[in-house]
């Protein structure tokens, strides 16, 4: 079986997995880190997303192998001290979840999106929220949160 | 899905060596789609071969009247690259308007023409623009690239290196997406340049891309979105699913080839 070695949330983390297995598994399984979450499995929905080498990327279409020698950020490690980070703020702040589910993968998607475009506006958060399902919130509050997290952030 | 192999060459002659040796393998680049495949045991190849990380595939180049941009290059390094964005901006949008942002963080140039999904955007863009697409091999023409649903003219043991795209005077690609899946379910690229007219149409024909000669012919006379708008395609050899009948791709096709020209200027 293949060695694979990465780091994930700072930590270095290694382990002999088959080649099969997804880097969510990896996360989940290997790691213990339950916050990243499978929905669909078939890379529509972004409940899985997580951030390789700094770019958002859904972990249940990425072979764990494929990450090897990668810096992996998780949901768990954007506030590793207890402090929540902006996005996770906002989200509180603007009741952008109901039950939860699609939340992780959201927030490491709007992270992403405010790294990648500062001056957002609601078009554009709704466009690149393209690959994030949601079936509670109807996505207003959602978009609501990431805006208000990109003027924090600014 | 099922047990096999995972290699990850250092080089493309590591890549070449190691295709030549395995049984039945397959090539992954981002895998956006061959991951799911896999998932789906839709394929069960001996041995997959990691490309996707190879620095001497991942390359945007301007030089002359074109842009050679390199296999494993992802769609999202395309969308945003100023040469792409400059010379030619209809292959940076069409490249941004692919799956999603993480999608496109992942997905590649040469694994999406490898591939060639019917509702793929890219083999539109390298069809209407007369792209080159250099292999481990040869050189082959656009034209001769795409034969059909999933199949192309590349041989076993062989490798995209990278794509030519000469500049274009004018294009633009324009798609009516699956309001599901967001794929296309009909894209019209239209270009003009050294190649001539051309119009290539994704998502709806049931042997993947191809071209509008009527349409071709039609904007050579007269570029404007009236000389499209009275050319209609038989609904035979057009896709049909519970998304759209055959006939509504057909004039789809119509529609959208309309708005690329107007969006071409």
């Amino acid at each position: 079986m293949p060695v694979v070695a990465m780091t994930v949330n700072g930590k270095p983390a290694s382990a002999d997995v088959e080649a099969r297995m997804l880097l969510v598994q990896f996360i989940r399984e290997q790691l213990g880190l339950t916050g990243t979450h499978v929905g669909c499995d078939t890379s529509q929905c972004g409940a899985c997303v997580v951030h390789v080498d700094g770019r958002a990327v859904k972990s249940c279409t990425m072979l764990a192998t494929q990450a090897e020698g990668a810096e992996i950020l998780t949901i768990e490690g954007l506030a590793p001290d207890g402090d929540l980070h902006p996005v996770q703020k906002a989200f509180r702040e603007h009741h952008g979840l109901q039950c939860g589910f699609c939340t992780p993968g959201m927030i490491m998607t709007a992270v992403d999106m405010i790294r990648r475009k500062p001056d957002l506006d609601e078009e554009t958060v709704r466009e690149e929220l393209e690959g994030n399902i949601c079936r509670c919130t109807g996505y207003h509050n959602i978009v609501k949160a990431i805006l208000a997290a990109s003027q924090e952030m600014r | 899905m099922y047990q096999f192999n995972y290699e990850r060459p250092k080089s493309l002659a590591d890549a070449e060596a190691l295709l030549a040796k395995a049984d039945d393998p397959k090539l992954l680049a981002g895998g956006q789609t061959l991951i799911p495949t896999l998932k789906q045991r839709l394929a069960m190849p001996s041995d997959v071969i990691d490309i996707g990380g190879l620095k001497e595939l991942d390359f945007i180049r301007a030089e002359g009247d074109a842009i050679m941009i390199g296999a494993a290059t992802k769609h999202a390094t395309v969308a945003n690259s100023a040469d792409v964005r400059k010379h030619n901006p209809a292959l940076a949008a069409l490249a941004g308007g692919i799956g999603d942002p993480a999608v496109r963080h992942m997905g590649t140039l040469g694994g999406s023409i490898a591939n060639n999904d019917p509702a793929a955007d890219y083999p539109a863009a390298c069809l209407a623009l007369d792209a080159k697409i250099h292999t481990t091999k040869r050189l082959i023409e656009a034209d001769e690239f795409f034969k059909g649903m999933f199949e192309t003219a590349l041989q076993d043991g062989e490798i995209i290196r990278e794509v030519t795209f000469p500049h274009p005077e004018k294009a633009a690609y324009m798609k009516f997406r699956n309001p599901a899946s967001r794929y296309a379910m009909v894209g019209v690229f239209v270009s003009k340049g050294p190649w001539g007219i051309r119009v290539a149409v994704t998502g709806a024909g049931q042997n993947g891309v191809f071209r509008v000669s009527e349409m071709e012919e039609a904007l050579a006379k007269n570029w404007s979105p009236d000389a499209v708008a009275n050319v209609k395609l038989p609904a035979k050899g057009m896709n049909a699913d519970l998304h759209g009948s055959a006939e509504y791709r057909a004039h789809l096709v119509t529609v959208m080839a309309k708005r690329a020209v107007a969006a071409a200027g």
